[in-house]
Formats: structure tokens, sequence, C-alpha cells
């Protein structure tokens, strides 16, 4: 007798404390759905998530599971180039890289956006002012060569590196139509062409 | 033989660490002028003329009610202006919300001053009354210089909003799938030279929320915490957040309670 009313009691404080969180979630929603207005080009809808951006919104990282299957999802994003053809010119990659604007509510357009690959990537020899949060690219195409599998697996990583790591800080280039299918040759060229300063020094 | 072993590894090291010094230290370079910049003006912090203004303002009878803010409650009671900042977000009972400096101000210069909130809701940075708010921020943070950052998380209201403004914290979207913790998640990281203090951990958060607000040397403006949580979700690439809505002030309420026991440096100084 006394073992249930014990269980009991844990059940009311367990539900109680569920319900605390049930509040406190439809309090979030509410807030964020009034505190954000559209302005020019950065729309209001931009703040309603999607699966994977929820799931990867917790303190914590989600479940090696729960991980998996946003990958596995994700990687059916990716496009490779139709023609086969995987590099364009790295001059005009690197500043792709190096312009870091677009997509803000202060842009005019959504379709002229730089890569920003430099906000978090140390790339050329000769480029000092590189941003941490990302791995260095640093020789990227000398260390790595240029075989089928690196082209590809570094084209899908630039096209939604969520594919390859679920809640990576990376942007989805491709996926989210950040960068064209033409930019993203030319920052593959300024990758692994070997004249250029990624590899050279 | 393994004395050997250990000497290639020791010159494979050294080796790797010259390397990466030379970068290095062209990143320090440009670090230190940065900072030799910072010292050679901290002697006159631009914000002061602003915050000159801003007192101007305080004691000035205007708006459709001819008043000045001298009984404006700043939480220390009315005309309060020495340390009100660092206590800041808090709950009034008055207006039954917690509240930042800024829409604490809103609310003063309407009760007392007749001056709508939709001046600055709709308002643009550092123009009309929008202008007048940042030199009154000015002021008012000044008078919280060298003081211990010390937000009250006692009241529920308080601990509701500190809740919501961590899950904001967090919170991804938009086009580039980032939200605060892309940028401020980690130790030790940097945006281009720009270094970034984590603002999960309480030194972070110190040297983050007690040196906004702050005047940008880049743009020649003062700039509120308003403002800066504001071109944060303009570089998120979100939607844009409304001047003093629910979300600015949780996440204000995260900092600030993260924060605490930082000391305030404001007005900072900044790049």
């Amino acid at each position: 007798m006394k073992k249930i009313n014990i269980i009991v009691a844990a059940m009311a404080v367990s539900s109680g404390a569920f319900a605390a969180s049930e509040d406190l979630n439809a309090a979030f929603q509410k807030m964020m759905d009034t505190s954000f207005k559209t302005t020019g080009i950065a729309d209001k809808s931009r703040m309603k998530q999607t699966d994977f951006q929820r799931i990867c919104s917790a303190e914590k990282e989600p479940s090696k599971k729960a991980m998996e299957s946003i990958e596995a999802t994700q990687l059916k994003t990716i496009r490779y180039p139709a023609d086969g053809k995987y590099f364009g010119d790295w001059k005009t990659g690197e500043k792709i890289a190096t312009s870091g604007k677009g997509l803000t509510w202060t842009d005019k357009t959504p379709f002229d956006n730089g890569g920003g690959c430099y906000n978090c990537h140390q790339l050329s020899h000769k480029e000092i002012a590189y941003g941490t949060i990302g791995p260095t690219l640093q020789d990227y195409g000398k260390t790595r060569g240029n075989a089928d599998d690196v082209v590809k697996y570094t084209w899908g990583k630039i096209y939604n590196a969520k594919a390859f790591n679920a809640c990576s800080n990376m942007p989805r280039n491709g996926d989210a139509e950040i960068l064209t299918e033409e930019q993203m040759k030319h920052l593959m060229a300024f990758l692994f062409d070997p004249e250029s300063p990624v590899n050279k020094k | 033989m393994r004395q050997k072993k250990l000497y290639v590894l020791l010159a494979a090291l050294v080796a790797g660490v010259g390397g990466l010094s030379s970068t290095a230290a062209l990143a320090d370079e440009s670090a230190d002028a940065i900072a030799r910049y910072r010292e050679m003006i901290a002697d006159g912090n631009p914000s002061e003329l602003v915050a000159a203004q801003g007192e101007e303002l305080w004691k000035t009878q205007r708006g459709p009610k001819n008043a000045n803010l001298e009984k404006c409650d700043l939480g220390l009671g009315a005309g309060v202006v020495k340390g009100a900042s660092a206590q800041m977000p808090r709950y009034f009972k008055d207006t039954g919300k917690v509240q930042d400096l800024e829409t604490r101000l809103m609310t003063c210069m309407q009760t007392l001053q007749g001056i709508d909130p939709k001046e600055f809701v709709n308002g643009k940075w550092n123009k009309g009354e929008m202008e007048k708010m940042e030199a009154l921020v000015a002021y008012i943070v000044t008078e919280s210089n060298g003081q211990k950052i010390n937000v009250d998380l006692s009241q529920p209201q308080m601990k509701k909003m500190y809740e919501l403004g961590k899950k904001a914290f967090y919170y991804r979207s938009g086009p580039m799938d980032f939200a605060c913790t892309t940028c401020h998640g980690e130790e030790g990281k940097r945006i281009r030279l720009q270094d970034l203090p984590d603002l999960r951990t309480q030194s972070g958060a110190a040297a983050g929320w007690g040196t906004w607000p702050a005047y940008r040397v880049s743009s020649g403006e003062f700039w509120t915490m308003q403002h800066r949580l504001n071109d944060c979700y303009r570089q998120q690439r979100t939607a844009e957040p409304i001047y003093g809505s629910d979300v600015t002030i949780a996440l204000s309420v995260y900092l600030a309670a993260t924060a605490k026991g930082g000391t305030v440096l404001t007005p900072g100084l900044k790049r």
C-alpha cells in the first residue's frame, strides 16, 4: 500500500514536471512567433524550423541514431553536376570564398551570395584573416589528391554538409540555394587546383 | 634508439610549430594593432560624448507631456541611475513584465513624457527618437561601469525568461541553419580575426554582456544591446527581431544571468 502511494506520488511529480516543460515549449513557440517580422528578403517564415534544425537545437547533441537518420535524408538532397564537370576557375572561386555577403535582410536579392568560407576556414597560404570555427582547408587538394571519391565527397560536403554530420555548423550551400552549381564548381577549383593559393605557397 | 625516435619527433614538432607560427604571428600582429588602437582611444571613448547628450536628455522636459525622466524607475527607485543597468533586465511590478534597459526606458518615455513606443519599435537606428534612446542608454550604462553584473533570477518571471532565452540561444533556423551557438558555443573560436566569446560560460558571457552597449569604431556609431542582438540575428540570416520583443529580453536575461558576477565595462569600445 505504501509502495503504491509512493508510485502515485512519483507519477504526480513527474507529470507535473512534464506539464511545466509543455508550458515552456508553448510559451517558447508563442515568443518566437510574436518576436520576429519580415524585413526585405528575410521573410518571417525563416523562423520556422525544418525537422533537422529542430533536432539540432538541443543543448546536447542528438542520439547517434537520430543523427544517422538526418544524414541519410540529407544525403538524398545532393545533386552532382549533370555534365560531370566539377571544376571551374579557381580565381573566381577565391572571390566567392572571400565574400561573406548574402541572404541578410539588408541584401537586395537572395541570388547573389558569397560562400563566406573565410569566416570559418583557413584556405589560401596568403590570407591571414580566416576564422577557426571550421577545420583548416589549407593544402586541401595537395594533401588529399583528386581521386573521384575525394572530389565527389567534397562536392557533397559543400552542397549539403548535414549529409555527413547531421548538426554541422556549415550551411547547406547547394541544398539551401545559397550558391549556384557554377559557384560551387569555382570553389572546387579553388580547393583542388595545384595553382590555387590553397595548394601553392 | 628510443632517444633517436624522440629527437625525430621533437624536430617534426618544432618544424610544425614553426610553420604555424608564421601565420599565427601575422594574425596576432593585427589583433595587437586593434588592441593598441583600443588603448590609444581608451582615455577618450567616443561614447562619452553620447553619454553627455543622454544625461542632458534625462533632465530635459520634452514630449507631449513636457516632462523629464527624473521620475523614471529603473528598478532601484525613481530617478536612481547609478548601478541600475548592472541589475537589468529585471521584473517590474508596474508593467508586469521583465524589461531590459531599453524597454524600460520606452515605458518611462511613454508614461512620463507621452512618447509613443512605436517611435522605437518602427524606428531606425541612429535616427529620430531612437538616437535619443541611444544617448540615454549611453548615459545610464556609463553609470554602472565598474559594478558587478547582478541580475536576480529569484522572481519566477525572470526564471521563465531565462529558460526561454536559453532555448532561443540554441534555436537553429533560416537558410543557413545558424543559431547563437554556431558562433558562441565553443571556446577559443573566431570569425575571420574577430575573437568570439563562448556565451554559455560565465567568463564568455561576462566578456560579451559586460562590454555592450558599446561604441563601434568601424561604423562610428553607438550601439545599444538591442542593436547588438538585432545585428546578430541579421548575420544569422533569420527574420528581423522586433525592437524590444520578448526574444530579445529572454536572450538578455540568459546572457546577463550567465555573466553574473562579472564586471560591467560599459560602454565598451569595439572594432
